[in-house]
């Protein structure tokens, strides 16, 4: 079970507007999936080690070589609102 | 010309380099059936005349890409209208390998948004239509790709597999798809919804021509430090019968398997037999943990995405909503205002961009991340996807190769499970504990069945399993089961349909 005040917390923590009729919705739609998820609890699962990763992977080395990036222009390009090189966003203060 | 459309691509290198057939014409066939789709699975198309006469070993060959890989230049958006208009200043490393074998890009598939779904109804762009029945689902996420090869608007195509977005769609429209070893095929390029899982592979007519296409792409890559290629790389396959193979059934992903439709059931028995009579020893096995698949699967995958798509926040490319429009209905009760500009136009960007399926994933990723949730949900399936590859590893003891239907059902109907996410979560039931555990797995069309209820006939899949980069035997047994089952029926709906 979640409830609207925890939907409306992880909407935050998840940077998501939502409106009145979506976190209704979205409170029944999660609950009904955790409900779901919540089959694992019949599972012991004491001391079964975590599985992070599936191949066994090993550390990957190369040799620090120079060499150009990206020009700035064609990173900008995609950008939403560029500005003087830089990628511009409202104020965080106001 | 429709002759050419009914070659696989192996046949038709076999006749341009015969001098029958030019690599123009080819791509010109394909480019004009392209032009003629109707069933909303190009996002982008070539136009006919545009081939660079590419040489090589695939000779320019047309192929269609799932447009969750970035092209240089051209139009990348995973289904999402938050990337769109985007374009990628690079392409993917499996898009450079296949260019630089000699292929040539035909289009851009459609797909669920972030290659979040089961139908290809979650795109920001429109439901593809299966061609066997424009009514129906194509299975998803890489719809698009499954539905071109079918209806024969394009010869190949690749996608991506994270819980089944491969293999299910090829079952639903009757070609072949592949998920290789994750390892197997550089990420690098290819829009990320979950690292851990997601892996590329190709969807073709048939198996010779998926183990081309994957031997052209598989490789390690210094782009992403989790590729390692195949070692000893992939042979094409040959081999005419199963003699001295063992095969088993993983009762829970079968014959227990959760909704499993009858006539599924009994083309899978059928493939069960016809195994048998190619000399192979079939019997029973059990995956005990693979019925807790797509609730690990849930957890993990939504927790990644929720990671992974922080990045669309308005800021470097995409959408950017603006910072003072109301929200349509109004914000809900008791919540603050953002606590900034900055923070309002991340919050309403991400809400005007995603989908509703998105949305709930990155929501269900967020809470099982968040502080105090993370040890009830997200390392209990962590957990659950050991013990889900020690039951792989426990049967690959006593067999080759696994044998389960790909889905349970054959394509369901547009907006049948639409309002239920749960539903739509259970199309991935026999394909999601495969990548959990990393394997590679095969769909390869077995034949035709009505829905439970009656219906059309439509495909029906075979999958295989093999323990990790197994890939050449794999589909070497794969090949012997396809050329016993002749399978040669055509969809209805597609170019000269």
């Amino acid at each position: 079970m979640i409830d609207r005040d925890q939907v409306v917390h992880v909407a935050r923590l998840a940077r998501l507007e939502l409106t009145e009729a979506e976190l209704d919705k979205m409170a029944g739609e999660l609950s009904g999936i955790l409900d779901h998820v919540e089959r694992m609890n019949e599972l012991d699962l004491d001391g079964v080690e975590p599985t992070t990763h599936v191949v066994q992977l090993e550390n990957v080395l190369r040799a620090d070589d120079p060499r150009p990036s990206w020009p700035r222009e064609k990173i900008l390009e995609p950008a939403p609102d560029p500005d003087e090189g830089a990628f511009r966003v409202p104020s965080p203060q106001a | 010309m429709s002759d050419v459309l009914e070659l696989t691509v192996a046949q038709a290198i076999e006749r341009m380099s015969a001098g029958e057939l030019g690599s123009d014409e080819y791509f010109d066939a394909y480019a004009e059936a392209a032009a003629g789709d109707e069933l909303g699975a190009y996002l982008w198309k070539a136009e006919p005349g545009s081939s660079d006469g590419a040489t090589g070993e695939l000779n320019g060959a047309p192929i269609a890409v799932k447009d969750i890989f970035c092209t240089e230049g051209i139009e990348t958006t995973a289904g999402s209208r938050i990337l769109e208009g985007y374009r990628p200043p690079y392409s993917a490393t499996a898009v450079r390998r296949l260019r630089e074998a000699g292929a040539q890009l035909l289009g851009k598939t459609n797909m669920d948004e972030f290659a979040m779904g089961s139908s290809n109804e979650n795109s920001g762009y429109g439901p593809v239509r299966n061609p066997w029945d424009t009514e129906r689902v194509p299975g998803g996420s890489s719809g698009g790709s499954a539905a071109v090869v079918a209806a024969r608007l394009a010869p190949w195509a690749i996608g991506t597999d994270t819980g089944g977005s491969i293999r299910q769609p090829a079952s639903l429209c009757g070609v072949v798809g592949l998920k290789p070893t994750y390892g197997a095929i550089s990420r690098y390029g290819m829009v990320a919804f979950a690292s851990s899982l997601d892996q590329c592979g190709p969807l073709t007519r048939d198996v010779t021509d998926a183990a081309i296409l994957l031997r052209a792409m598989e490789g390690r890559d210094p782009c992403d430090s989790t590729s390692v290629g195949i070692e000893g790389g992939v042979e094409l396959p040959s081999r005419p019968d199963l003699k001295g193979l063992r095969f088993g059934v993983p009762r829970e992903l079968s014959s227990e398997a959760e909704g499993i439709e009858g006539g599924v059931r009994d083309v899978f028995e059928r493939m069960v037999g016809l195994i048998r009579d190619l000399g192979a020893e079939v019997d029973e096995c059990e995956l005990p943990h693979s019925a807790h698949g797509i609730s690990a699967y849930y957890v993990l995958a939504p927790a990644e995405a929720s990671a992974n798509l922080a990045r669309y926040d308005g800021v470097r490319y995409g959408l950017r909503a603006g910072t003072s429009s109301e929200v349509e209905g109004g914000l809900a009760d008791g919540i603050a205002p953002a606590e900034s500009e900055l923070v309002s136009m991340y919050e309403r960007t991400r809400a005007a961009g995603f989908g509703p399926e998105v949305r709930r994933r990155i929501m269900l990723g967020t809470y099982a991340l968040s502080s105090g949730y993370y040890d009830a949900y997200y390392a209990r399936a962590q957990r659950v996807r050991t013990k889900i590859a020690e039951d792989f590893a426990t049967a690959f003891e006593r067999f080759d190769y696994l044998v389960t239907p790909t889905s349970p059902t054959v394509a369901f109907e547009l907006g049948a499970r639409a309002e239920n996410p749960l539903a739509m979560y259970m199309a991935d039931y026999c394909t999601v504990p495969m990548p959990l555990a990393g394997l590679p797995a095969i769909s390869i069309p077995a034949g035709l069945a009505q829905p439970d209820g009656g219906g059309p006939e439509l495909p029906v899949g075979l999958q295989l399993v093999s323990p990790a980069f197994g890939e050449s035997g794999l589909l070497d047994a794969a090949h012997a089961i396809e050329g016993a089952i002749g399978f040669d029926a055509r969809p209805p709906t597609g170019a000269g349909g």
